[in-house]
């Protein structure tokens, strides 16, 4: 069996979905048969286990793994939704100081053996919790919010990427991929945000998908399921598309609905 | 006990007699093609006629590379007091011969360090090709992302991509952007006048040549997102659309 694709997701700034689009990325993965693990890399701040409605079922967790604590078996937990989905949560007593390279690194490994994608969950910001996040991925989705903060901040990530991950010190180059969550063609139409144009001028990556800003979202979030599991939701099948795309498939049909007509603009850009 | 006192005492600011610091400095190097004293003095007085504040008690270094091409004895005394007699302070020599070293120390000149001589460029010839000198630039072909700072020393600084807000390009020679400039461009840091900033939209959050600076405030005024180069004319910034 191939190695896994090590793919981190992240953005720089909180708050932008970054945790929601893991959930929704490596849930979708996996209903398509491909075995996935979801790492929480937000050590102190867990959440990747509540947004995947696991949370009472953590008893070890990343950081007793890396301590040799417990096993990596004993602390994968296995989703009751997709057998081929796992999450490896994060620890909500420690700090980021817990992780290091060697540490992470031989977790990786060994998951690498089993599954065919890891995602990593990376906490906000560029300190040690997202460069841990980061150091090990070939490919990165990089979450932004179509506002100036937000697109910044995810500008500096990429630099962050170019500079330290695993890759870009042994001369190759993380394969990028732009995901817009909470994007409304009304508001950007009005102004009121920044359009997909500009912000794939400031970027210069290439798009995944464009995740419409969404009450579905929210309430999948608060139920514990992962949105592309959830009801059918404009956002569930945006989600869908951009794993498409991801995975270099042709564009699953979309059921034609009111609202979403803004999605058809990515069609004929998939690689 | 008294070893304790004494000690002490040598290591506070007051007892400290001197202080060794480097530094280093421009001097008059004085290149003698001919010692006929005479002569020089001649021609010494002349040129100083021209100039004298320039030339009053200026230290003067004398350098001998082109007179030596045969080995001739000086009479390094005699040239020191010719010297002061026009109110020319010599202080050391340079590119000697091993003879008129011993004859220089013995007048109370410094030695300097010597330029390299031709033979000892054909020495280091035979060993490694020595490379052609370019003006070294430097090639970016990325995207400059936030938060990244790209240092061109020693020449000109190329960037075949955008320049997002919040990176910092600096560079000893010219900036040229084949793409939108969004954050900060330095150009001649090390004071070079003659350097220029050129992008093809300028949308800069700094501009600066030589340590003139304007702020996107201001540079709005004068063009925003057009294809402009900036640089100093009269001792001012100026913006020009390209």
């Amino acid at each position: 069996m191939a190695k896994a694709k090590v793919i981190v997701v992240t953005s720089g700034k909180g708050g932008v979905g970054k945790t929601t689009s893991t959930a929704a990325i490596g849930a979708e993965l996996a209903r398509r048969g491909h075995k996935t693990v979801v790492i929480d890399f937000d050590i102190g701040l867990r959440n990747l286990d509540l947004i995947m409605g696991c949370e009472r079922r953590v008893i070890y967790d990343f950081i007793n793994v890396i301590n040799d604590e417990a096993t990596l078996s004993q602390a994968l937990i296995k989703d009751k939704r997709e057998p081929n989905l796992y999450i490896l949560p994060a620890s909500q007593t420690r700090n980021k100081d817990a992780l290091h390279q060697e540490g992470v690194g031989k977790i990786i490994e060994l998951l690498k053996n089993d599954f065919k994608f890891i995602l990593c969950d990376s906490p906000a910001g560029i300190e040690r919790g997202a460069l841990m996040a980061l150091y090990f991925a070939e490919e990165a989705i990089i979450v932004t919010n179509p506002e100036v903060s937000s697109v910044r901040d995810s500008d500096r990530i990429i630099g962050v990427l170019n500079s330290d991950s695993k890759i870009a010190k042994e001369g190759g180059e993380v394969k990028k991929h732009l995901l817009i969550t909470r994007f409304s063609p009304a508001r950007a139409k009005r102004g009121e945000m920044l359009s997909l144009e500009d912000i794939q001028e400031i970027l210069a990556v290439d798009l995944l998908g464009v995740i419409p800003e969404s009450q579905a979202v929210l309430s999948a979030s608060n139920q514990g399921i992962p949105i592309t599991l959830d009801a059918d939701s404009d956002a569930k099948f945006a989600y869908r598309a951009a794993v498409s795309r991801l995975l270099g498939e042709a564009e699953v049909a979309q059921p034609a609905a009111k609202g979403w007509s803004f999605l058809r603009l990515f069609k004929g850009e998939t690689v | 006990m008294s070893v304790d006192l004494e000690l002490n005492n040598a290591t506070t600011t007051a007892s400290i007699a001197f202080q060794l610091k480097g530094g280093l400095f421009t001097l008059t190097t004085l290149q003698i093609f001919n010692p006929d004293l005479v002569q020089l003095k001649a021609q010494l007085t002349d040129k100083i006629q021209q100039a004298p504040n320039f030339f009053h008690h200026a230290p003067i270094v004398l350098d001998f590379k082109i007179a030596n091409q045969p080995n001739i004895a000086i009479d390094f005394a005699n040239l020191k007091a010719m010297l002061q007699e026009v109110n020319l302070i010599p202080i050391a020599i340079r590119n000697a011969t091993p003879d008129q070293i011993q004859a220089a120390i013995k007048a109370g000149f410094a030695i300097l360090r010597d330029t390299p001589n031709t033979r000892d460029k054909e020495k280091l010839s035979s060993t490694a090709q020595p490379a052609p000198k370019i003006l070294s630039s430097r090639i970016i072909t990325e995207p400059v992302r936030s938060g990244q700072q790209i240092y061109a020393p020693d020449g000109d600084l190329i960037i075949i991509n955008q320049v997002s807000h919040g990176s910092e390009l600096i560079a000893d020679g010219s900036i040229h952007v084949y793409g939108a400039l969004r954050g900060r461009a330095l150009a001649g840091i090390n004071g070079n006048q003659q350097a220029r900033i050129f992008c093809n939209s300028l949308e800069a959050e700094l501009v600066s040549v030589a340590g003139n600076y304007k702020l996107s405030e201001d540079i709005e005024r004068q063009a925003w997102k057009v294809a402009a180069q900036i640089y100093i004319k009269q001792d001012r910034l100026q913006i020009s659309v390209l």
